[in-house]
């Protein structure tokens, strides 16, 4: 990587950085709103994942990763689904526990 | 003999050998953590009474984490940006600025912890402190661990800088993508913890 290259890549992190805590400060703000819990849940979680997000594709340098990254990181959303899917199905499928 | 593709790329995966350890061991570290994230939820839909967490834990002090936390992770990939420009004093300087922010995260958790204690909020409490204590006590277990590793490479790092300086640089990115992680468990932790 070039130190011209190099440069524009910090600028990307600080711009990341500087959108990160505004995304902190939301997620706070949002929650002191009375949107009820789905809602709330609902925002949450997209402003968490937006953040995950730009760490995982700036921070970890996930743009610029080779194919057999995410092919990796492919199954493993896959099985997070199933894995996340799990309490759900048992409740939406009726079973007392 | 020389541990084979530790700098330059292997030819059937195109990468060194130790991002791809790295990527392979947050798949498993995903899954664990995915496995809690579970449990929280199951532990939550089947529960008649959640309380709010917000009600029991302490937002600022968790805000405050939040942004220390994110801080170090642009200290971090800034240290590996140091090597990357031939400058060991940046990276020694940006890797001891993670190191801090790192320190600082874990002594705000210990005043939350003691608070706790102090009010008779314990794991056997109740099934929202089991689940809180369980699982910021694995990611505190996570922040340890990589305070380990960051401290290593920054006080015996400089004789692999001198001798093999791409090794190195390799090593901090893959250090650097393991505290990266860590701090991305920290994002969904906290909403779900603290404020949902």
């Amino acid at each position: 990587m070039s130190a011209h290259d190099l440069s524009k890549e910090v600028k990307k992190y600080i711009l990341v950085f500087v959108g990160l805590m505004i995304l902190t400060f939301v997620t706070v703000y949002v929650s002191s709103l009375e949107v009820g819990i789905i809602t709330g849940i609902i925002i949450a979680m997209a402003i968490a994942a937006t953040k995950g997000t730009l760490v995982a594709s700036f921070f970890m340098h996930l743009l610029h990763e080779k194919k057999i990254i995410f092919w990796l990181l492919i199954f493993t959303a896959i099985f997070l689904t199933g894995l996340l899917l799990l309490p759900i199905l048992v409740k939406m499928n009726g079973v007392r526990y | 003999m020389q541990i084979p593709f530790t700098v330059e790329n292997r030819e059937d995966t195109a990468v060194y050998n130790g991002k791809l350890g790295i990527w392979l061991f947050l798949a498993s570290e995903v899954m664990l953590f995915g496995a809690l994230f579970s449990s929280y939820i199951f532990l939550r839909v089947g529960s008649t009474n959640w309380p709010d967490g917000s009600s029991i834990l302490n937002i600022p002090m968790a805000t405050f984490n939040t942004v220390v936390l994110i801080t170090s992770s642009i200290t971090m990939v800034m240290s590996w940006v140091g090597l990357m420009e031939k400058n060991y004093k940046k990276f020694s300087l940006y890797m001891f600025s993670t190191i801090l922010l790192g320190t600082i995260f874990l002594v705000v958790k210990y005043f939350e912890y003691t608070a706790k204690f102090e009010h008779h909020l314990f794991p056997s409490t109740n099934t929202f402190l089991a689940i809180y204590y369980t699982l910021t006590g694995l990611h505190v277990i996570h922040i340890l661990g990589g305070l380990i590793v960051n401290g290593y490479h920054l006080l015996f790092g400089k004789k692999m800088w001198e001798t093999e300086p791409q090794r190195f640089t390799n090593r901090i990115e893959v250090s650097g993508l393991y505290w990266h992680f860590v701090d991305l468990v920290w994002i969904f932790l906290f909403p779900l913890l603290y404020l949902l």
